[in-house]
């Protein structure tokens, strides 16, 4: 019998601390972390090996199993501190006064039974007059656990949730205690446990707001993500601008980790007869194992050109930002920002940092009427015997010329040389060719044309870039 | 599994002093990570700055828990012939040659070509045995009766078709040799791998990999450090000369002096019979610490105010 309860026992703390952690993990992947299910098994294991009773000794361990680099590791940190952060004390504090007897001495921490002469029927209001505050507390993550707190995603929900911990600690049983007693003409203890109960609700939405704080954070980042990278650039909120930085940044880096590799294509059935001598040595150069010669497979070089007039102010910073980005992928990227004239930006790329290299390069040539007769004429003199069959050449812009001539014939030029042109026009398809874009006069010298004005067109664009390149 | 082991090493504390035994002073977050390889029987990654200890770490592991250490070095055009297994070719020539005659005459009276062939057949097996087999690191490894610490030193430097191949055997401490069939580990041995960030680990790497980041050691492991490397070191100069060192890594350099290279100095100075830190000792001895002629201009600029800070900074201490 005894066995059997302790077994219970053992497995029910068994749940919580698995609760625990798995609601750990889920806000470190709210913060950014990236923890896969692999590691999370780990994390289990890791924890089960070490033991709870040392805090500091689980930190250690689970960031060891999960954070896999120096910013995860930080970053795990501050979720670990957060999360087990409490904040009773303040606020515990509250509850005690308003629980004691008017009068009476403070004592420091609420023994439990030390006022057991006075009686109140249910627990939760026994729990507040005997001010204990462990007790408490232990109710109060019982409750919010059962009442799924964890779920909380937008701070309209905090006192629903709040309500439902309350409820489910025993409001209602001791709302009914307090009108009793009122009948009865016991004021002085209703009064007291009615003060309690405010300081309660209180404590309650302020768990439920840290609650929120834990998290939703992800939940809510992923939502204005997801949308971020759907909304026109040219419609960014002012807000919005930093966290775009930030998922441009992302977006580059993801890039870059994939495409940054060295390939090697085997040439099939041409022997390496240097290399095969040299990995046989050890069998008399008898040509045991074998070498092909391979080939390297180029990057694609790209020469990118963008537009930064006033025409495309709004959408020019993430163009430059994104140029900024590619610059760290593609090695022998060549930039140039245009407006009324055209200056090569190579350089400020690779020296500055994005913030800086935008702003200089928008203070040289930035919001100026546009002239793309005269921009591709000082791009021609200075890149076009440059460019050859492995050039891709990239204009990013809305080809309204401010109806100067738009010097098609050079376009030709450049289409003739290049392996392939790419346009991106920020504009819709419908208001290409209208006014004085001159869009379609363009088209017959790119090999591809499209929209692009959101961050998820962009990398998709940029993707097969990389990828057709490769072959 | 590695019960005998999991005994050795009760608790983390057991790890800490075992490494201070070996003259390692671990934090509690190294002496934790290897508590958990050991219990969960998984590699180390070990990554930081140069000379703070991660190839020591092994070196101190290997002699707490005497097991032997077995280090592997890696490098750009490391393969498996040089990482796994090698059939020792010439000896197996050597043999035949040696056996011709022995050969020759267990073939006469074969009475056709078929039979023959069958007698070869039977005999063959004998030239890829264990007796030709020249194990490399990794199979060694595998095949130590009680267990060993191995290490995988700089794996940042292989390739990445090597680091893929690691994958397999760190995973499930078992390789397949087509001539003998899977060998699998007897004990799992204890794996550290260090990198140096030379360039990003796959994340397949990672996942499999306890993360163990050391950095710089604050003042009081450091001292603790220097002290049981150079016990005859004077603690007041101890004091200053680690302080120093910890004020001259908050600067902006293109490379921090780091551990070892406090050690060093720590030695130089003694050598130069110095009682305590001041100015012209320290920028005759800069060069010890900083490895740029770039750094060694824009810290000496600050040596000054830095000597001075240290000193009565250790002044202050040896007060208290």
């Amino acid at each position: 019998m005894s066995y059997s309860q302790s077994a219970a026992k053992r497995a029910e703390t068994q749940a919580q601390t698995s609760d625990m952690i798995l609601r750990l993990l889920r806000v470190a992947r709210g913060a950014g972390v990236r923890i896969s299910v692999a590691e999370s098994i780990d994390a289990f294991e890791s924890a089960n090996a070490v033991g709870f009773s040392d805090r500091q000794v689980l930190k250690d361990a689970l960031t060891l199993t999960i954070a896999k680099t120096v910013e995860d590791k930080q970053l795990f940190e501050q979720c670990f501190e957060t999360y087990f952060k409490r904040e009773n004390t303040a606020l515990g504090g509250k509850i005690a006064e308003a629980g004691r007897k008017p009068g009476a001495p403070p004592q420091g921490e609420g023994q439990p039974g030390d006022s057991q002469g006075e009686g109140a029927s249910s627990s939760l209001g026994q729990m507040l007059l005997d001010n204990d505050l462990a007790g408490l507390a232990a109710a109060m993550e019982r409750a919010a656990e059962a009442a799924g707190a964890s779920n909380i995603t937008l701070f309209t929900q905090t006192n629903l949730y709040a309500r439902r911990i309350l409820d489910r600690m025993g409001l209602p049983e001791l709302e009914r205690e307090v009108t009793r007693l009122r009948a009865e003409g016991n004021t002085e203890l209703a009064d007291r446990l009615a003060r309690a109960r405010a300081a309660l609700g209180e404590q309650a939405r302020a768990y439920m707001e840290r609650q929120l704080t834990l998290f939703a954070t992800g939940t809510t980042r992923e939502i204005r993500e997801g949308a971020l990278r759907q909304v026109n650039l040219s419609q960014l909120d002012r807000r919005d601008i930093q966290r775009m930085r930030q998922l441009i940044r992302e977006m580059a880096k993801k890039l870059a980790e994939r495409y940054s590799r060295k390939r090697y294509r085997d040439r099939k059935g041409v022997l390496d007869t240097r290399r095969t001598i040299r990995r046989n040595m050890a069998f008399d150069a008898i040509p045991f194992r074998t070498v092909w010669k391979r080939e390297r497979i180029d990057k694609p070089r790209v020469m990118a050109l963008c537009d930064v007039s006033g025409s495309v102010a709004s959408v020019a910073r993430f163009l430059l930002m994104f140029l900024y980005s590619l610059n760290d992928v593609l090695a022998d990227l060549r930039g140039f920002a245009f407006s009324s004239h055209l200056v090569e930006v190579s350089d400020i790329l690779s020296r500055e940092n994005s913030d800086d290299a935008v702003t200089k390069i928008l203070e040289a040539v930035g919001f100026g009427s546009t002239n793309y007769g005269k921009s591709l004429e000082d791009f021609s003199a200075l890149a076009l015997n440059k460019i050859n069959r492995q050039t891709t050449v990239i204009i990013l812009g809305d080809a309204r010329g401010n109806r100067n001539e738009p010097r098609v014939d050079l376009m030709g030029g450049i289409f003739s040389r290049a392996g392939r042109v790419i346009w991106l026009n920020p504009e819709p398809q419908p208001l290409w060719g209208t006014g004085d874009s001159d869009m379609y006069r363009y088209a017959p010298f790119c090999h591809q044309m499209v929209t692009c004005n959101t961050i998820a067109q962009l990398e998709r664009i940029v993707e097969e870039l990389l990828a057709t390149a490769r072959r | 599994m590695s019960s005998s082991l999991e005994q050795k090493i009760p608790s983390i504390d057991a790890i800490e002093d075992g490494l201070a035994s070996q003259g390692y002073i671990s934090s509690r977050q190294i002496a934790t990570a290897l508590f958990l390889a050991v219990r969960l029987g998984k590699p180390i990654l070990v990554e930081g700055p140069a000379g703070v200890g991660k190839t020591e770490l092994a070196k101190a592991t290997a002699g707490f828990l005497d097991l032997p250490l077995i280090r592997m070095q890696c490098y750009e055009g490391l393969d498996e012939s040089k990482a796994l297994y090698e059939w020792k070719y010439g000896k197996q020539l050597l043999y035949t040659q040696i056996l011709k005659d022995k050969l020759g005459e267990q073939l006469r009276d074969a009475a056709n070509l078929d039979e023959a062939l069958a007698r070869l057949d039977k005999v063959d097996d004998i030239f890829f045995s264990e007796r030709f087999l020249e194990p490399r690191p990794l199979l060694r490894a595998l095949k130590e009766p009680l267990g060993c610490v191995l290490l995988v030193d700089e794996v940042d430097k292989a390739d990445e078709e090597f680091e893929s191949f690691l994958l397999e055997i760190l995973s499930d401490y078992q390789v397949s040799i087509p001539e003998l069939g899977t060998q699998s580990a007897k004990v799992i041995p204890i794996v550290l791998l260090t990198s140096n960030n030379t360039r990003d680990l796959g994340d397949a790497m990672k996942r499999r990999c306890l993360h163990l980041h050391i950095g710089y050691p604050d003042a009081r492991r450091e001292e603790r450090i220097v002290a049981t490397r150079i016990p005859h070191v004077q603690a007041n100069l101890l004091r200053q000369l680690v302080h120093f060192v910890q004020a001259l890594r908050t600067q902006d350099l293109r490379k921090l002096p780091s551990v070892s290279e406090t050690i060093d100095w720590a030695r130089a100075l003694i050598l130069m019979n110095a009682g305590q830190l001041d100015n012209d000792l320290v920028h005759n001895t800069l060069n010890v610490l900083l490895k740029f002629e770039g750094d060694m201009t824009s810290a000496g600029k600050l040596v000054g105010e830095m000597t001075h800070q240290a000193v009565r900074e250790g002044q202050a201490m040896a007060a208290k």
